[in-house]
C-alpha cells in the first residue's frame, strides 16, 4: 500500500454563525491514495464542499486529525499552509476562476509564481501543460476569447502545471454543456492515468460520479457510504445500490432525530476508518446510518 | 523574483482600471503639484525680497527711531538736522550718511496729476543707496543748503505727468508749491507689489518748509566695511540717545532686516505648504476608498490566488505595491505639474517662483507615504481574507 495523499480522521467542521454553532461536517474519515479517483458525491447542503476545501488546504477542521501531504494542517502556519496547497494540491472549480484580462499561458503559470519560479521557466512549463490538455494554440488568448470547456482546460492545465498530488475538482462540469462536460471529465481521466496524480471529484451528478472507480456519498456532514467499483466506466449495476440506495433510506431518519447526530457522527467515522483505504466496499456506510 | 512579479501584477491592476486609477492619482496630483508649486511661490518671493533689500546698497545701517520689530507700533521721530550733523560726526564722513522725510502728495502738471511719495533727502542719497538717473542731475549739497525747489521723479512719476514730453525742466507742483524736475531716476521696477518707482526726491530742507516740521523720518548710514557695521550702529544709538535720552532708537542691518523678513516669509511658505499638504492628505484618502473598493471588487481573484498558493504576505504586498504605485505614479506627475506650473507662473507673472529640491523631495516621499499608509488597511484586509469565502464571493 502506498503512503497517502492526504489522510482525515474524525474531521469536523463547525461554523459559527451569529453565535449559534453550525455543523457543516460531524466527524469524517477519509484516505485518498496516491493516484486513486474518487468521486465525492451528495446533495447541496450536504457538506462536500466543506469536505473539499478541508481536503485541499483552504479551511482548517475545528475537530479531528487532517494531514495533507504527510503534514498536520494543524501544525501549520496560515503561510506553511498556503505554501502546502501551492505544492500538493490542484483545485479546479466549477466557475474556472481564471484571472480576466490575462492570457491563458499566464493564468496557468500562476501558482509558479507563488513558488518563486523565473519568469521564462513559468512560461515554458505553462506552455507545456497547456499543451497536454489540448491548448497549445491558445496561449496567448484571454479567458473571454475561450469556450467554457476551453477554459476549464486552462484551469486544469493551472491545477497541474505544479505537479500536485492531488487534483481536487468542485462541479467541473457544471459550468458546461453535456459534450464539453464528456470532455473535460475524459481529460481529467485521462491525465488521473498518465501522470499519477489522485482525482478526486466534488459532484451531485451521480452520472458523473459513476465514473469513478470509489465513490464517497455526503450527506448531513457524514460519509454515508464508501465504496470501490470493479467496472467504473461501464456504469449501470452497481450505482443504484451503493449510491442511491443508502442516502435515500438514511439521510431521512438521520435529518429527524437532531440529537442523534453527535453519536451516529463519530460512530460511521470509526466504522469508516476501519475500512480504509479502499478495502473493497462491503456495506460499512451502513453503520452510520444504524446508530442514528 | 517576487517583489519585480508583484510590481507587474500591481501596474496590471493599475492598468486594467484606466479611468479610476487616473482619478484616483488626481487627487495626490493636484496635492503635490499644489505643495511643489506653493512652495516654489514662496522660496521665490523670499529670494527676491532678499535680492532687493541686498540691492539697497552694501554695509547699509538704518537708524530709526523706536524698536524694530514685528507688531511694534511706529515711533514719532524727534530727529532733527542737528542730529544728523552727530551722527555724520560719529560717521567721520557726511558723505555716507542719507536722511528721509517721506509724505503721501498729489503731483500735478498741467493738466495731470499722480499721487505720490514724496521725499526729503540729503544730496548724499544716491551714494548711499544704489540709485542711479536715467535723464538729468540728482540734488547738490547747494539744492539742500538753499532749500532750493528741484525734484527728482521716479520713473513712473514721470511716465504720469510727462507721458509725451521731456520732463527736465518742466514744472511739478507739490502740495501746492512748485518745483522744477531736474532728473529722472531708472526704473526700479515692482517690489513686494510696491512700485519703487512712484517717488519723487526733493531737498530735504524744502520738504521740511513744505510740511512745516524741522523733523526727520530716519537716518541711512553706508558704513564703511561690513565687520565694524554692529560696533557703529552701537556708536551712533549711543549719541542719538544722549541727545535725545526720552526715546529708544534702532541701528539696523541688511542682515537684521533679510532674518525679519525671511521669518515671516518662512512663516508664510510653511502655512501654504501644510494647506497644500491637507489636498494631499485628502488625496491620499481617495487612495484609501479605491484600494478598498478594489479588494473587495477582486475578492475571488485573491480567493484563487490563495487557492494555487499565494501567502497572507504575498496578497498584502501586492495590494500594498498597487497603492504605492498609484501614488508615486500621481506623486511624480504632480512634481511635472508643479515645477512646470512654478516655471510658467515665474515667467508670465509678477509673481517669483523659485523651485527647491528639498520641497521635490518631500512632494514625492510625502506621497509615497500615503501610499503606503493609506494602503496599510486595504492590503491587511486583502491578506486576511479566507480563501473559502473570498472564491465564492459574486
Amino acid at each position: 500500500m502506498t503512503v497517502a495523499a492526504i489522510e482525515a480522521v474524525d474531521v469536523s467542521r463547525t461554523y459559527e454563525l451569529d453565535g449559534v454553532s453550525v455543523p457543516a461536517l460531524r466527524g469524517v474519515s477519509l484516505t485518498i491514495g496516491q493516484g486513486e479517483y474518487v468521486a465525492v458525491i451528495g446533495p447541496s447542503g450536504s457538506g462536500k464542499s466543506t469536505l473539499m476545501h478541508l481536503l485541499g488546504g483552504l479551511d482548517r477542521p475545528t475537530g479531528g486529525r487532517l494531514v495533507i501531504g504527510g503534514r498536520d494542517v494543524a501544525t501549520l502556519t496560515a503561510p506553511e499552509l498556503a505554501t502546502l496547497r501551492n505544492e500538493t494540491i490542484g483545485f479546479v472549480f466549477q466557475a474556472f476562476h481564471l484571472l480576466p484580462r490575462t492570457s491563458a499561458v499566464d493564468n496557468v503559470a500562476l501558482p509558479l509564481v507563488y513558488r518563486g519560479v523565473g519568469a521564462r521557466q513559468r512560461r515554458e512549463r505553462a506552455a507545456a501543460m497547456l499543451g497536454r490538455v489540448g491548448l497549445g494554440h491558445r496561449l496567448g488568448h484571454r479567458p473571454n476569447q475561450l469556450s467554457g470547456g476551453e477554459q476549464q482546460r486552462v484551469a486544469i492545465a493551472r491545477a497541474l502545471v505544479t505537479d500536485p498530488a492531488v487534483l481536487l475538482a468542485d462541479e467541473p462540469t457544471g459550468n458546461l454543456d453535456s459534450a464539453t462536460g464528456e470532455a473535460v471529465l475524459e481529460l481529467l481521466e485521462r491525465l488521473n492515468v498518465e501522470s499519477g496524480v489522485a482525482l478526486v471529484m466534488v459532484t451531485h451528478d451521480p452520472e458523473v460520479a459513476a465514473r469513478a472507480r470509489r465513490r464517497v456519498a455526503v450527506r448531513d456532514g457524514l460519509i454515508r457510504s464508501d465504496t470501490v467499483h470493479d467496472r467504473p466506466l461501464s456504469g449501470g449495476d452497481g450505482r443504484p445500490e451503493t449510491l442511491d440506495a443508502a442516502p435515500s433510506a438514511e439521510p431521512r431518519s438521520a435529518s429527524g432525530s437532531g440529537p442523534g447526530h453527535p453519536s451516529g457522527g463519530s460512530g460511521g467515522a470509526t466504522g469508516a476508518t476501519g475500512r480504509l483505504p479502499r478495502a473493497g466496499g462491503t456495506g460499512g456506510p451502513g453503520g452510520p446510518g444504524g446508530a442514528g | 523574483m517576487r517583489v519585480a512579479e508583484a510590481w507587474r501584477v500591481a501596474l496590471d491592476a493599475l492598468r486594467a482600471n484606466r479611468l479610476r486609477s487616473a482619478l484616483t492619482m488626481l487627487g495626490v496630483i493636484i496635492g503635490v503639484a499644489s505643495v511643489v508649486l506653493l512652495v516654489a511661490i514662496g522660496t521665490g518671493t523670499k529670494q527676491k525680497v532678499e535680492q532687493q533689500v541686498e540691492g539697497l546698497g552694501s554695509n547699509l545701517l538704518l537708524v530709526v527711531p523706536g524698536k524694530l520689530d514685528v507688531g511694534t507700533a511706529p515711533v514719532v521721530s524727534p530727529l532733527d538736522l542737528k542730529d544728523v550733523d552727530a551722527v555724520s560726526r560719529v560717521v567721520g564722513d557726511p558723505g555716507r550718511v542719507a536722511v528721509t522725510i517721506a509724505s503721501g502728495a498729489t503731483a500735478r502738471a498741467g493738466t495731470r496729476s499722480d499721487f505720490t511719495t514724496v521725499q526729503g533727502v540729503l544730496e548724499t542719497t544716491p551714494a548711499v543707496f544704489t540709485r542711479s538717473l536715467a535723464r538729468g542731475r540728482y540734488l547738490t549739497g547747494a539744492d539742500v543748503d538753499t532749500s532750493r525747489r528741484v525734484a527728482v521723479l521716479g520713473a513712473s512719476v514721470a511716465r504720469a505727468l510727462f507721458p509725451d514730453r521731456d520732463p527736465l525742466g518742466q514744472q511739478v507742483t507739490l502740495a501746492g508749491v512748485r518745483f522744477r524736475v531736474i532728473g529722472v531716476f531708472t526704473p526700479l521696477g515692482q517690489s513686494l507689489g510696491v512700485d519703487r518707482d512712484d517717488e519723487v526726491h526733493i531737498p530735504v530742507t524744502a520738504a521740511q518748509r513744505l510740511w512745516g516740521t524741522q523733523r526727520i523720518d530716519g537716518i541711512a548710514v553706508k558704513a564703511p566695511d561690513r565687520e565694524r557695521i554692529d560696533q557703529l550702529g552701537d556708536r551712533i544709538v549711543a549719541e542719538l540717545s544722549r541727545r535725545h535720552p526720552d526715546t529708544e532708537f534702532s541701528a539696523v542691518t541688511q542682515q537684521q532686516i533679510l532674518g525679519v523678513l525671511g521669518d515671516i516669509l518662512g512663516v508664510l511658505t510653511g502655512v501654504l505648504a501644510a494647506i497644500a499638504g491637507i489636498s494631499l492628505l485628502v488625496g491620499g484618502v481617495g487612495v484609501s476608498n479605491i484600494m478598498l473598493v478594489s479588494v473587495r471588487e477582486r475578492t475571488r481573484e485573491i480567493g484563487l490566488r490563495k487557492a494555487v498558493g499565494a501567502r497572507p504576505r504575498d496578497i498584502g504586498v501586492q495590494f500594498l505595491l498597487e497603492a504605492v504605485l498609484l501614488t508615486s505614479i500621481g506623486g511624480l506627475t504632480g512634481m511635472a505639474l508643479g515645477v512646470g506650473t512654478a516655471l510658467l507662473v515665474d515667467a508670465v507673472s509678477p509673481i517669483p517662483a523659485a523651485i527647491t529640491w528639498w520641497s521635490l523631495a518631500l512632494a514625492f516621499g510625502v506621497s509615497a507615504a500615503v501610499g503606503i499608509v493609506f494602503g496599510v488597511v486595504p492590503a491587511q484586509r486583502a491578506g486576511r481574507l479566507d480563501p473559502v469565502v473570498a472564491l465564492r464571493a459574486e
